[in-house]
């Protein structure tokens, strides 16, 4: 079998009702539950297919890059205690993040289903644009929602898209980001369902997104586990990536859950301090509840409103969290750690000048994590981590932060 | 129908019969009574949405007893939720007025117990679900009855997710209204009437809440396919927002559900919300008059 698409096949979770554990289902609207159900036979038909995996594979070979490199961090790793760190290579992938993975597999999905039009919500950026460039690839029409102060900061991924040939609609209700994006999303599908599938972006949402999602971004811990057993000789100490609806990370952590040994360890948005109110570290502070079809942590209030999120980085800026998540959470195999904006950054800039690789804002949170961990393991320390997407689109975030731009003063305080 | 019925229909603020025969009983009991009465009269009933807190907790309160006066049969009562995936700009724009003007849960009570009280028409309040699981579904069901409500309608609790919520609210003696939308097999259709009571929404189109030019196509045999699998009242929602319209659903349903009409209107009176009371009884008044003069389905428009 090849290492670039293996579903769960043990099946272990979710069952099939969705559920990971206690968390999970399938809480939407009964105009979407046929076209979700429509999803999941069409994914069961399709994993199943020859057909469908070896043209799965010819895309994320010959299209997408894969494999990503195992790139050794020695330089990064002296401020790391010492520990080896390897990087895994998403930022590398055609698109710069790992979303093209997912994408690509639902973009087959959609035409499988006979369905002309796509919708996705993106947060980044990066799932708008790789969804956007599967539209492309298969002669798809494709519309994002994105939340307006998203399309603000993201100003060079919302031009991406538009190169691309997707209509970008920035959504403006609610705290106009990640959230708001996909509540608009789902309405319009309501509407459009016949002829639209939603290619949702992360590892969350309702059956069987998570475990679709999850699925399609196996791939990159099935190839890291490979590759660090060839270059270090034995399995990581942990695999680390950032969480913000939680694909890039599952797909990191599924292939070692089998692997007691690794430590599982996903860095959360903490924005200004999970003490300030302002962070959106969903797995530290939230508590159970409902939010876009599925039931896992929540950031919300004492009666179930959803709280407004924040993390400088666009693309964590959620008050939710893929079920599988709060499963490995509760469960003890997962460990969640809080990353403020000022840790990201000053990881962000570590990486930029120790290793000559620019990562995006949401990986640097993993890379901040990575720091931590590798301080706790001291030199014995063996430690993969998730760059799951390139810089490039925070560069007008960082260079404010930093000050980069002449006659600009940052935050951050760079020279 | 009745010459009597039609003129009470006719004349704005006049409409009394089913609320006085259902003699103000709370509960699914009252509801029941109440959908029965109307059916009794030969006419579908009027239900209508408007969301507690909105625009402020008094003022909503008042629009609320406005709609009844107005000729509303039946009332579902909004408890705003942060994040209204069903809903289109029209109701999030007051579930955001709402929200940040303060209402809690308490306050979405206190509509209902007023609005209850003061016309004795069934209140029923219309949410998410997550507000209601985090409040705990035993105890809003509780807080709920004892207000005097007569159940929940929760779109975004499917029927296999709901066993809990309906042991609660069957104890209580609250209805659990579920949603059926065009795109619902027959199957699916049967599943959900049978855990259903009070009455069934049926979803007129595949969309969000907001105002339409014309009733979905698909409403009729949406009807007609939920009416074969259950003697509970279908009454048929979205979209609905004028007098014509409630003719033409009033002709295949057993009720007409309006609820973005009722908030744009007040909507539209921002900063004149006496006027926007007004407004509200005065397009209750069209509505109930609409309900009366059902069309036969596919007939001319009059």
């Amino acid at each position: 079998m090849s290492e670039y698409f293996i579903p769960d096949v043990a099946g272990r979770v979710p069952d099939a009702a969705g559920y990971f554990g206690a968390y999970g289902g399938t809480f939407v609207p009964e105009a979407l539950r046929g076209a979700l159900e429509e999803v999941a036979a069409e994914y069961e038909k399709a994993k199943n297919d020859p057909a469908f995996v070896a043209e799965l594979e010819d895309l994320l070979v010959h299209y997408a890059g894969r494999p990503s490199p195992l790139t050794e961090a020695a330089r990064f790793a002296e401020h790391a205690g010492g520990a080896r760190v390897f990087l895994k290579r998403e930022d590398l992938n055609h698109t710069g993040s790992h979303k093209i993975n997912n994408v690509l597999g639902q973009a087959l999905l959609t035409r499988r289903m006979g369905k002309t039009r796509v919708i996705a919500e993106t947060g980044a950026g990066q799932h708008g644009v790789a969804t956007a460039t599967a539209c492309a690839l298969f002669g798809l029409e494709c519309v994002i929602y994105m939340g307006e102060l998203d399309t603000e900061r993201q100003a060079l991924n919302v031009a991406r898209m538009r190169m691309l040939g997707a209509e970008v609609i920035p959504v403006r209700s609610g705290s106009r980001t990640l959230k708001d994006a996909i509540n608009e999303a789902f309405r319009n599908w309501v509407a459009t369902v016949d002829t639209t599938h939603y290619l949702f972006g992360t590892a969350a949402g309702p059956h069987p997104f998570p475990a679709l999602v999850r699925d399609f971004h196996r791939v990159i811990g099935v190839e890291a586990r490979r590759q660090v057993r060839e270059r270090a000789g034995r399995l990581p100490d942990a695999a680390v990536a950032c969480v913000g609806g939680g694909s890039n990370a599952i797909g990191l952590f599924h292939a070692f859950l089998g692997d007691p040994g690794v430590r599982l360890v996903g860095c959360e948005a903490a924005g200004h301090g999970v003490a300030s109110g302002e962070h959106a570290a969903t797995l530290t502070a939230g508590e159970p509840g409902v939010l876009h079809g599925s039931r896992s942590y929540v950031l919300q209030d004492d009666e179930g409103q959803v709280t407004e999120p924040y993390s400088i980085s666009a693309g964590l800026d959620y008050p939710g969290i893929g079920p599988e998540h709060a499963y490995l959470k509760d469960s003890g195999r997962g460990e969640y750690m809080p990353i403020t904006d000022a840790e990201a950054m000053a990881a962000l800039r570590l990486l930029s000048r120790t290793e000559g690789i620019i990562p995006a804002i949401e990986s640097a949170h993993a890379l901040a994590g990575a720091l931590a961990v590798g301080r706790e393991l001291g030199p014995e320390g063996l430690l993969v981590v998730n760059v799951s997407g390139r810089g490039d689109k925070d560069m007008d975030t960082a260079a404010r932060y930093f000050g980069l731009l002449d006659g600009e003063q940052g935050e951050g305080e760079d020279r | 129908m009745s010459e009597s019925e039609r003129q009470a229909g006719a004349a704005a603020g006049a409409h009394q019969d089913a609320g006085q025969a259902a003699g103000g009983r709370g509960g699914a009991e009252g509801l029941a009574a109440r959908l029965a009465a109307a059916r009794a009269a030969g006419r579908a009933a009027l239900i209508g949405y408007f969301p507690a807190g909105f625009p402020t907790l008094e003022r909503g309160i008042e629009s609320a007893r406005a709609m009844v006066e107005g000729g509303c049969d039946v009332l579902e009562i909004g408890l705003p939720h942060s994040d209204p995936v069903l809903d289109g700009p029209v109701i999030q724009t007051a579930d955001d007025i709402a929200l940040r003007g303060g209402i809690r849960i308490a306050g979405v009570l206190r509509t209902v117990r007023e609005v209850a009280a003061a016309t004795g028409a069934p209140v029923l309040v219309m949410t998410y679900w997550n507000p209601v699981d985090r409040y705990g579904a035993e105890r809003f069901a509780a807080e709920l009855a004892a207000a005097g409500g007569a159940g929940c309608i929760l779109p975004d609790l499917p029927v296999e997710e709901s066993e809990g919520w309906r042991k609660a609210a069957e104890q209580h003696g609250l209805a659990t209204v579920f949603v059926v939308a065009p795109s619902s097999r027959d199957a699916r259709i049967a599943a959900i009437t049978a855990a259903g009571s009070g009455f069934v929404y049926a979803a007129s189109l595949m969309g969000v809440t907001g105002t339409r030019e014309s009733v979905g196509r698909d409403a009729a045999d949406l009807v007609r396919r939920t009416k074969a699998t259950t003697a509970l009242p279908v009454c048929v929602g979205l979209g609905v927002s004028n007098r014509e319209q409630a003719a033409e659903v009033a002709g295949f349903a057993d009720g007409v559900i309006v609820g973005s009409a009722f908030v744009r209107r007040m909507l539209d009176h921002a900063g004149r919300e006496a006027e926007g009371v007004a407004a509200l009884r005065e397009l209750a008044g069209e509505l109930a008059a609409g309900v009366r003069q059902p069309k036969a389905p596919g007939a001319p428009a009059a």
